[in-house]
């Protein structure tokens, strides 16, 4: 067996540890998204919890923002291979929206206002895990990262932490989303590198 | 989908100053659709692995697959694939992946391609496809590049004007023969929407542009795919 990519040398060692398998760090925030970037105003916006029964209840823009706010400092990681450290958000913990309603369904289902969606499993978005998040480092969300209102599901791939992000649909089944269905793998665990389906 | 395939570079292309065309020969490889793209692993002496991901630049052609590699500065991956990895040397690719920014022949429809810069490689690969077959639907390519020695391509976009409308728009340096002066991307430089589907691909305050242009010009927002980088 032939040696690969003779005289390469790699720079991101140092970060071992703190860099899940197959990812660099980035400084700077790169912008991924399948189409044109949705503005939606912040008084056109809700945001809605629908459950199994069809039983939903629904925020607007400044109810949300009345609700209790976290401040959570996390890592994130895009599948498309960067990590960035120590972001800096401001948002609804998901357990305050999802204790307002009953439920005995074992997914979720987050819908954007341009129609992505994404499937998680809902002991992933419970308990801590994630958040409905409106300010980016000290700045209100900008429409290319989502804003006026995103998931942030720091442990996640972050195609999980959907931009636009308009409501939960809560399911018993699984429900691949977009990229679920598009090749992408069904959990995304950065640390066990899913990727793609076959990972 | 199989693991990592070793693919050896058979030949390196200058297409720019910094941007380089890249055939790999991949045993197996079990073909893609334009607009697909591959993972490359490199991997140090000391086992370090390093990957990212590249876009395909031409349609599937047996056990060749061809890669658009721009350099940039102080890029751990990109200055080496560019320059330094030796012409039948190998690395390990995993692919085709990506589902969603490919197109096909099949597509019925017109078509409009809008690339900056070193963005015109999985747009190409659409190109060669559409050239390749018997598809009659209109084709548009408007390829945004600072000035003429930013194009990539520039002999093969030349004969498929015969083919295929492609306009060339420098945002910085037009050359004396322009039909346009220098500028970034306006509406007046856009094709009338026309049902077209879209490809976007560039730097991402580009594609944030030229979507924006093509939502206020008509075009419907769940036929615009885009790619981004940077």
């Amino acid at each position: 067996m032939g040696s690969l990519s003779p005289g390469f040398h790699g720079k991101t060692h140092a970060f071992e540890g703190r860099l899940p398998p197959g990812q660099y760090p980035t400084e700077s925030f790169p912008v991924l998204s399948a189409g044109p970037t949705p503005h939606i105003p912040t008084d056109r916006w809700s945001f809605t919890v629908t459950t199994e029964v069809g039983e939903s209840r629904t925020w607007t823009w400044d109810e949300m923002m009345a609700l209790p706010q976290e401040e959570p400092t996390v890592d994130i990681h895009c599948v498309t291979r960067w990590s960035k450290f120590d972001t800096t958000w401001r948002g609804v913990s998901l357990d305050v929206l999802l204790d307002e309603v009953e439920t005995a369904a074992d997914f979720v289902v987050a819908e954007s206002f341009d129609g992505y969606t994404t499937n998680l499993p809902l002991e992933d978005v419970t308990d801590g895990k994630a958040w409905l998040a409106h300010f980016f480092d000290g700045f209100a969300l900008s429409p290319d990262h989502g804003g006026p209102a995103r998931l942030v599901i720091p442990h996640l791939y972050f195609w999980k932490s959907a931009k636009w992000v308009k409501g939960l649909i809560l399911t018993p089944e699984n429900e691949p989303g977009f990229w679920e269905s598009a090749g992408y793998h069904d959990y995304g665990d950065p640390w066990r590198e899913q990727r793609y389906w076959s990972d | 989908m199989p693991g990592w395939r070793r693919a050896r570079l058979t030949e390196r292309t200058d297409q720019t100053a910094t941007g380089r065309t890249l055939t790999f020969e991949v045993a197996r490889w079990p073909g893609h659709l334009p607009g697909q793209h591959v993972d490359v692993r490199l991997t140090a002496a000391d086992g370090y692995q390093a990957v990212r991901s590249y876009s395909l630049a031409a349609p599937a052609d047996t056990d060749r697959i061809e890669l658009g590699v721009q350099a940039v500065p102080g890029g751990e991956v990109s200055p080496y694939l560019a320059d330094d990895l030796p012409v039948d040397a190998e690395v390990e690719v995993k692919g085709p992946l990506g589902g969603w920014f490919v197109w096909t022949p099949e597509e019925p429809g017109p078509l409009l391609l809008i690339a900056g810069g070193s963005g015109i490689v999985p747009l190409m690969a659409m190109l060669r496809a559409r050239l390749a077959s018997a598809s009659d639907a209109p084709c548009t390519l408007l390829y945004s590049v600072r000035g003429p020695d930013e194009v990539w391509y520039a002999t093969e976009l030349d004969s498929a004007a015969q083919h295929t409308h492609i306009r060339r728009l420098y945002t910085r340096l037009a050359p004396a023969d322009s039909e346009r002066p220098a500028g970034r991307v306006t509406k007046l430089d856009l094709p009338p929407a026309e049902g077209s589907r879209c490809y976007v691909c560039g730097p991402t305050g580009f594609v944030e542009h030229v979507s924006a242009l093509l939502l206020g010009a008509g075009h419907a927002p769940d036929q615009i795919r885009t790619e981004r980088f940077g």
